[in-house]
């Protein structure tokens, strides 16, 4: 199914309010993962608000599909979308972080509405989304399992112990997406440690591999709709994006994996973010 | 004669006895089915058992993403794989949100002799013992084995029970331990009255223990009592404060480092009770192979002499 050009445009305008939101999350004076949120913010878009099913008045409706958030230090992002589906109170966005608070720095599923799994220890999402895709595919159910890396998470070992494995039960229900915006925590993916042609990498391991550009909203819902159409093997989407997307000042730049925005970032940010748009 | 010869044939059997009666029942092993005895799940019930390979972070992972979708995984390996290699994959996500994956750590302790020091855990229950809310199982025989997993399929939450290998003498008759009873992790049966010194003992080394009390009996007229502590955590305090109101001194004993496992966990739960503990157990040491399992117990003293010898020291302080 083609998405018409209306919903593209909208699909476009929920991606510019969850970039605007994790400004609000990263806020002013303490550190937030900014760049590997806003690198995610337009799949983000086109998942919650397009291609899973969801029940956004009952979050555990067991025939929802699932999303794993691996990377899980761009919680900012889900945490933008999930009050963008209203799954999330508004008021919360205020208290992230903040002793108590259901907004913890890394998702926690036992705290947080619409969570599916804790992740932040990197490298272990592949893994427990291919758990889930076994468990539904086990129950006989269509729900599909999402879930979404970094690029430099691709150093972990496990992720290709799950790459295997998912091959080698032929997940057809599991579809991984690579944020490849090339930068990690410390620097360039190509120079802390070199991930190479990912695509290549799990088309080898037996996966049905696609390429899309992550910020282009009609490559995006075609890179899902073909992973979808697969009908035998697990698919990975990989998405190349830019490290702090929409925030001129900070796309492709480390310093922003985890930075910290002084009063007058953080509107230039905002600013830079609707000229963007 | 016991229902299963050894603790790992009542896991074998005990989840195909499970499996029968709750089909949220999966198995996972990463090729070591044939020595957990999981394997034998596959043969009933090919589509809940999952061979993960040589892979035991991902099959950790996998476990939790079954739980999330309302399975109750069982996740076998060896002791010191299933905690050491994927302990942070049950501390991230299976723990941290307490997911229902059970965890069994095979060919525990000593127990896999000739393989020497890489494949004996001798760190594994105090690895899951710091886990914050864990639960950790160490049961004495076969039968007591099987009882825990019927306990650990029935009751929510992340848990880890140890496995011995090798056949052991059975301490307990079927049916004797009811996995529904209310008080289960409260458990720590008196096997044996005295009121001299409490010998406090886990796993292979409950058989030890009474041993070394007739011993202590016939030697010396020491009445020795003699408990197993197969629940290491929750250790119920109050229970423990009870049986060893009236004796003198305490011997722990365990196939297990002293740091970390049993002795630790006594010595914390009375650390305001003024007795003394001698511990027995493998002394801050790395395991190493042996052509048997009881020569090699016996070189790391694991021994009702050992256990006696401790008894006779601590009594001494007194």
């Amino acid at each position: 199914m083609k998405a018409s050009e209306t919903a593209v445009q909208t699909l476009r305008e929920r991606a510019l309010r969850i970039r605007m939101r994790i400004v609000d999350l990263v806020g002013i004076g303490r550190a937030g993962h900014l760049g590997g949120s806003c690198s995610l913010a337009d799949i983000m878009a086109a998942l919650y608000f397009y291609k899973m099913r969801l029940k956004k008045e009952d979050p555990k409706w067991p025939g929802r599909d699932r999303l794993i958030l691996s990377k899980g230090h761009a919680a900012l992002c889900q945490y933008a979308a999930l009050c963008e589906l209203g799954i999330l109170d508004e008021s919360l966005l205020d208290k992230v972080k903040m002793l108590g608070s259901p907004l913890q720095g890394h998702p926690d599923m036992t705290k947080c509405p619409g969570i599916e799994a804790n992740t932040g220890s990197l490298g272990q999402g592949l893994s427990i989304a291919l758990g889930m895709a076994l468990g539904l595919r086990l129950d006989g159910g269509e729900q599909r399992v999402y879930c979404i890396l970094g690029d430099g998470e691709l150093n972990e070992g496990q992720v290709w112990e799950a790459a295997m494995a998912a091959a080698h039960y032929k997940t057809q229900n599991l579809t991984a997406i690579v944020d490849r915006n090339g930068v990690q925590a410390t620097g360039p993916v190509a120079e802390i440690m070199d991930v190479g042609d990912v695509a290549a990498k799990f088309a080898a391991f037996g996966w049905n591999t696609i390429e899309i550009d992550g910020h282009d909203m009609v490559q995006i819902l075609d890179g899902l709709e073909q992973a979808e159409a697969e009908t035998a093997r697990p698919s990975v989407i990989i998405a190349y994006t830019t490290k702090g997307k929409g925030v001129d000042f900070a796309e492709g730049k480390a310093a922003y994996h985890n930075g910290t925005l002084d009063a007058a970032q953080f509107q230039a940010a905002k600013d830079s973010i609707l000229r963007n748009a | 004669m016991a229902k299963y010869p050894t603790q790992r044939e009542a896991y074998g059997q005990t989840l195909i006895e499970l499996g029968a009666l709750d089909n949220r029942i999966c198995v996972l092993d990463a090729d070591l089915g044939n020595s957990t005895r999981g394997r034998a799940f596959a043969k009933e019930y090919p589509e809940r058992y999952f061979e993960m390979g040589i892979a035991e972070q991902n099959m950790m992972s996998v476990a939790a993403g079954l739980s999330l979708t309302g399975k109750i995984p069982f996740v076998s390996s060896f002791a010191v794989f299933v905690t050491g290699r994927a302990y942070d994959q049950f501390r991230q996500t299976i723990s941290i949100a307490g997911l229902n994956v059970k965890v069994c750590g095979s060919s525990a302790g000593l127990s896999d002799y000739g393989d020497g020091s890489t494949h004996q855990s001798v760190e594994d229950m105090a690895l899951m013992r710091a886990i914050p809310g864990m639960v950790v199982l160490s049961p004495a025989d076969a039968t007591e084995c099987s009882a825990m997993l019927r306990y650990m399929a029935r009751a929510a939450g992340p848990m880890y029970i140890r496995v011995n290998r090798n056949s052991m003498p059975d301490l307990y008759e079927e049916g004797q331990i009811d996995p529904a009873e209310p008080g289960f992790l409260k458990r720590m049966d008196v096997l044996r009255r005295g009121k001299d010194v409490a010998l406090l003992a886990t796993g292979m080394l409950v058989s030890r223990a009474l041993e070394a009390a007739e011993r202590l009996e016939k030697k010396y007229g020491i009445q020795a009592k003699v408990v197993n502590v197969s629940v290491i955590k929750p250790i119920c305090r109050e229970k423990l404060l009870e049986i060893v109101c009236d004796v003198k001194a305490i011997v722990t004993a365990e196939e297990h480092s002293v740091i970390g496992g049993l002795g630790s966990a006594v010595v914390e739960a009375l650390s305001e009770t003024p007795k003394p503990v001698a511990m027995v157990g493998i002394q801050d040491r790395y395991g190493t192979s042996a052509r048997g399992y009881e020569e090699l117990l016996a070189s790391y003293g694991l021994t009702a002499e050992a256990i006696e010898k401790a008894a006779l020291r601590i009594m001494a302080r007194q």
